[in-house]
């Protein structure tokens, strides 16, 4: 046994998992043997986004741990065994399946439960919570055979739910016990506008009812009977009438609790025995519990440090928040009921736009204690950075909350922030520690995520994060360089646009026109990239030959030896026994060497230059096309067999991946583009890793957006639901010509899509909302690409010019002597660096 | 250098404007490089010394503070097609030839 002390973490919830990251990133990770309990099926995931399961995030996208995080750091989970007593005398954890540890210290990280009052008829069929994937599964389930639904509870989650249950196609209903939604941080006035709100989105909302039994329903399967003896017929009941502390295990073995239950913690987050700490939402702190994630982690932080000996202290915590609603912006701050004694209030309302403000100051006006914001929350992060870091109000309060007026200055600019200003609350990630993140490089939002972490919990600080960037890059003279090259002081997109606006048709127009120098790598091939996918001319025109990649210049992929490769298009991964032997055949007469590639079609190796053409000519007697292997542009669309062969395929996969290769095939692009179609959600094709993915569900095709493989995998996003196939191709054209339109060089989907403002909602937007009325144009310009398809070893081999370029010498037919092969496996492969040496000693000898 | 040290080896027709060709001079392979605007051309050797592979007249052209460069299709470096200096790397460099146009031919001197 070695001589490390042990610690046994009890809950692998948001918190427990974020307390065993704080611990492995601090150095006194060394000196713990670490051991957790799961309950769940799982290890930890993000609650806070858990109503995301329901628009298409899977489990292991909700995951928050990253791969080999336990394995590399050596922690032991028990996953799905829960912890079922503590012995404090003998310091020993004791498991459901028996595991049984002692342990030096122990940190109980249990969470809540949901809280369903003591209603008659609560345990009866589809009356649920709303805590765990478990628990989202069960709905999906109750809901498929249920027309209406209702949430007993109207706070942030309630509501929350409320709207993930009209999505589920439910008529919905909130049924609230107080007269008012939100009751702990809204004022009358910001609920009753909130609620105008909630119903506009088509919930019917009940206040002043108290539910006091559920009973069977006639047209539904449950009934709501009231205090007051109304009633209201359901399917689904769903509790949200608060969270009560996990505390069953602590109150077991002695542990001292609270009054209202939760365990007892000091300001070090030890409960009433040293060696026991409790964090997160299972704690109660002078008889507060916190239902958010961000004071869990402060607990969590304040632990590793308590364990390393460093002074920290467990302060409370600022219980702002936003609802994450869709269309519904509510933020509350502070004091916002104005509980302060002698303070004042500024309230702005705005009937016909249905915004409410209300800002709660000292009673001598200088400092803001609370505010709530409804309709109109943008100003949520300046409000609080007012109320967090005490800063003193301006001479008129008001003009923080009134429309402001074009010479007015407009709230708290980042600069008048403290360093101490806490940016992210999630990560505790303060404006210093961002700014010192920028001085270290990062230049975007998205740098920011990956160095500090701010912006990636709730995402509620972005705003804040974006414009405290902006005023840094600012105020350091660094306006962020975008440009393409020392030859074009514009980005891709901008080029994009001149070209399209001046119909430039050649690189040396607009170099003349827009640029300097005579261009290298990096723009010609960018704006290759631009005119090939505007006009679509022949990228071998003498006009264009420059512009383009080796690859693209020789219409093959050029291999590290010098000599190239040779894929044909296989639409679909389909291919007749004839044309199968076909390459075969010609494999063999070049001596070429075959294997399958990922994309579902063969490459042929080792071509010489002068060989590519005859090659060719071969394949396309034998009836194959160019594969764009070359370029950056459509690749192959993948396919399951489908519905025409497999038992369980809901629709003709093979038959769609065809037609959606043929259609898209030739298309440029700023990077190349991958599809795949499955037949049903066994989704043997892997469409959720591509560029563009579709699955065939019995209710029409499902669209998958912006994913990939490669070096960072992204699963794609579902975009729509149920198409069919001409509602399919209009919303990939659309998505396609955007793309290309306004992604920058070299940005694959997944990457363009994460950096546009507004995401994926934004590019559903554009794309089935029409929201910039430019639908129309974008399928016009794909229609153009398609109608001016060619292949272009087609084009090349009849041209006798454009043929004098595939030989390796200009002066003399001979061949590269460099170029030397040596047999592996039955076929050749270029021979290494000494076998090179021998080769050529052999011959000289 | 005299008169007799050029060596012709093609017409300025068979060369690719903003683009590379290679010729075979002497048992060497020379990379060709041909702006049609400055009515510029360049030669290098072809052996890419990075990729070890025979493959420079196959890279894209352009300048780089002014420089006329190329950059090798294999791995992206870029060489000064004057000196055949790499721009990336100063410890590497490729030889580098006189080339002229001569009455519509392109001459190299090794
Ligand atoms: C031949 C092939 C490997 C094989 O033997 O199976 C291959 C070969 C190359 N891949 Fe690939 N990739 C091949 C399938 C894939 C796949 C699998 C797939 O398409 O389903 C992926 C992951 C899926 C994806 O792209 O999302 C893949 C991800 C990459 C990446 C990483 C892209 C990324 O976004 O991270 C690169 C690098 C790049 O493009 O910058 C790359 C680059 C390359 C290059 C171009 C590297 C190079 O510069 O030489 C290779 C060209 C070889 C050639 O001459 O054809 N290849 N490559 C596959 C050809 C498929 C085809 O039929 O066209
Ligand atoms: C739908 C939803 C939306 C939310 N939105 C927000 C938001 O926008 N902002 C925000 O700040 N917060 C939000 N929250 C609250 C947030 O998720 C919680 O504050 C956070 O998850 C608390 O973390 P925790 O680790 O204390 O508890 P949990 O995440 O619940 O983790 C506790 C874990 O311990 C396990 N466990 C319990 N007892 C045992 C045992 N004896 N043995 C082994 N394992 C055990 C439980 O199964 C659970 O997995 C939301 C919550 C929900 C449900
Ligand atoms: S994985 Fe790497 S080595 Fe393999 S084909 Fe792709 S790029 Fe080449
Ligand atoms: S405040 Fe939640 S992510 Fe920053």
């Amino acid at each position: 046994m070695s001589d490390k002390q042990t610690l046994v973490v009890i809950g692998n919830g948001m918190v427990g998992q974020n307390f065993l990251v704080s611990l492995m990133e601090s150095e006194i990770s060394e000196q713990y043997e670490v051991v957790t309990f799961c309950e769940e099926p799982r290890p930890a995931y993000d609650r806070v986004h858990l109503t995301e399961y329901f628009s298409g995030k899977t489990a292991d996208q909700l995951s928050m741990v990253e791969e080999g995080f336990f394995e590399n750091n050596n922690i032991t989970i028990h996953i799905g065994d829960k912890a079922e007593s503590i012995n404090l005398a003998e310091k020993l954890v004791i498991s459901q399946q028996g595991v049984e540890i002692r342990y030096d210290k122990l940190v109980l990280a249990t969470g809540s439960v949901p809280f369903v009052p003591p209603i008659q008829g609560k345990d009866r069929a589809k009356c649920l919570v709303y805590r765990t994937i478990e628990d989202l599964e069960a709905i999906t389930t109750a809901a498929e055979h249920s027309k209406a639904g209702a949430v007993i509870g109207g706070g942030l989650l309630g509501l929350e739910a409320a709207k993930a249950l009209t999505d589920l196609g439910l008529k919905t209903h909130v049924i609230q016990f107080s007269h008012r939604l939100m009751s702990a941080q809204l004022d009358d006035g910001g609920a009753l506008l909130l609620k105008q709100k909630i119903e506009a989105l088509g919930v019917s909302v009940h206040t002043n009812r108290n539910t006091i039994e559920i009973v069977d329903g006639e047209q539904h399967h449950n009934k709501l009977v009231f205090a007051d003896g109304d009633e209201l017929e359901t399917d689904l009941v769903i509790f949200s009438a608060g969270i009560r502390p996990r505390d069953e295990i602590a109150r077991a073995c002695g542990l001292k609790v609270g009054q209202r239950g939760g365990i007892v913690i000091d300001n070090q987050c030890r409960t009433s025995d040293p060696d026991v700490y409790a964090i997160g939402e299972c704690a109660v702190w002078e008889n507060q519990v916190f239902g958010l994630v961000a004071p869990g982690y402060n607990m969590a932080r304040t632990v590793v440090a308590d364990l390393a000996g460093d002074a920290a202290e467990f302060e409370g915590a600022d219980m702002s928040t936003k609802l994450k609603l869709n269309g519904v912006d509510v933020a509350s701050i502070g004091d916002a009921l104005a509980n302060t004694e002698g303070c004042m209030t500024y309230t702005y309302q705005n009937g016909q736009e249905g915004i409410y403000k209300r800002l709660v100051v000292s009673g001598d006006g200088q400092k803001l204690l609370g505010a709530v914001l409804v309709g109109e929350a943008s100003g949520y992060g300046t409000l609080l950075q007012y109320c967090l870091n005490d800063i003193d109000l301006p001479e008129n309060p008001d003009s923080l909350i009134l429309p402001h007026r074009s010479d007015e200055s407009v709230g708290l600019g980042p600069d008048a922030l403290p360093e101490s200003a806490q940016i992210c609350s999630c990560y505790d990630v303060s404006k210093g520690a961002v700014c010192s993140a920028i001085e270290g490089g990062c230049r975007t939002v998205a740098d920011l995520k990956g160095e500090t972490q701010a912006a990636t919990g709730c995402g509620g600080c972005a705003a804040l994060l974006k414009s405290v960037l902006d005023c840094e890059l600012e105020k350091a003279g660094l306006e962020v360089n975008t440009d393409i090259c020392e030859h074009f002081s514009y980005t891709r997109t901008d080029l994009y646009n001149i070209v399209m606006v001046e119909e430039i048709k050649t690189f040396d127009e607009l170099i003349e026109k827009h640029g300097q120098g005579r261009g290298c790598e990096i723009c010609r091939q960018a704006v290759g990239s631009i005119l090939a996918s505007y006009w679509n001319d022949y990228i071998l025109e003498k006009s264009h030959l420059s512009l383009q990649d080796t690859n693209d210049t020789y219409l093959a992929n050029m291999q590290k030896d010098g000599t190239y490769s040779v894929v044909p298009r296989m639409t679909g991964g389909e291919v007749t026994p004839d044309m199968l032997i076909a390459l075969g055949e010609i494999a063999k007469k070049y001596g070429l060497y075959t294997k399958v590639t990922g994309g579902q079609r063969i490459d042929l190796f080792g071509a010489r230059v002068d060989q590519l053409p005859l090659i060719w000519q071969e394949l396309i007697d034998a009836g194959y096309e160019s594969g764009h292997a070359y370029g950056k542009s459509l690749r192959t669309v993948k396919s399951c067999v489908g519905s025409t062969w497999c038992r369980f395929g809901v629709d003709d996969s093979v038959g769609l991946a065809v037609e959606l290769e043929n259609r898209y095939k030739g298309l440029r692009a700023p990077h190349k583009i991958k599809f795949a179609v499955s037949g049903c959600t066994r989704e043997c094709a892997e469409a959720q890793g591509k560029d563009i993915g579709v699955i065939a569900t019995e209710g029409g095709w499902n669209l998958y957006v912006c994913g990939n493989g490669g070096m960072k995998p992204r699963h794609a996003d579902l975009f729509a639901t149920n198409l069919d196939k001409e509602t399919l191709i209009k919303y990939i054209d659309r998505v396609l010509i955007f793309y290309v339109r306004t992604a920058e060089r070299l940005q694959r989907t997944s990457v363009w899509m994460e950096n546009m403002e507004g995401g994926l909602d934004y590019l559903k937007s554009v794309v089935i909302d029409d929201k910039l009325g430019i639908g129309e144009n974008l399928e016009t310009q794909m229609q153009h690409v398609i109608d001016t398809y060619q292949c272009e070893w087609k084009t090349t081999i009849a041209d006798e010019e454009k043929l004098k370029r595939f030989r390796h010498f200009i002066n003399s037919d001979e061949q590269d002597d460099n170029v030397l092969f040596v047999e592996e496996r039955g076929q050749i492969r270029p021979a290494t660096e000494e076998e090179h040496q021998h080769l050529k000693i052999a011959e000289e000898a | 250098m005299t008169e007799q040290d050029w060596i012709d080896i093609c017409s300025v027709d068979d060369l690719q404007p903003d683009s590379g060709v290679c010729a075979l001079v002497k048992d060497k392979q020379i990379a060709v490089f041909y702006m049609p605007k400055e009515q510029a051309v360049f030669a290098i050797n072809n052996y890419d010394p990075f990729g070890k592979a025979n493959v420079l007249s196959r890279g894209m052209i352009g300048d780089l503070n002014g420089a006329p460069m190329v950059a090798s299709p294999l791995y992206k470096q870029h060489f000064n097609l004057q000196t055949g200096e790499c721009l990336d790397d100063p410890e590497v460099s490729v030889e580098a030839y006189s080339i002229r146009i001569n009455n519509g031919r392109v001459e190299v001197s090794l």
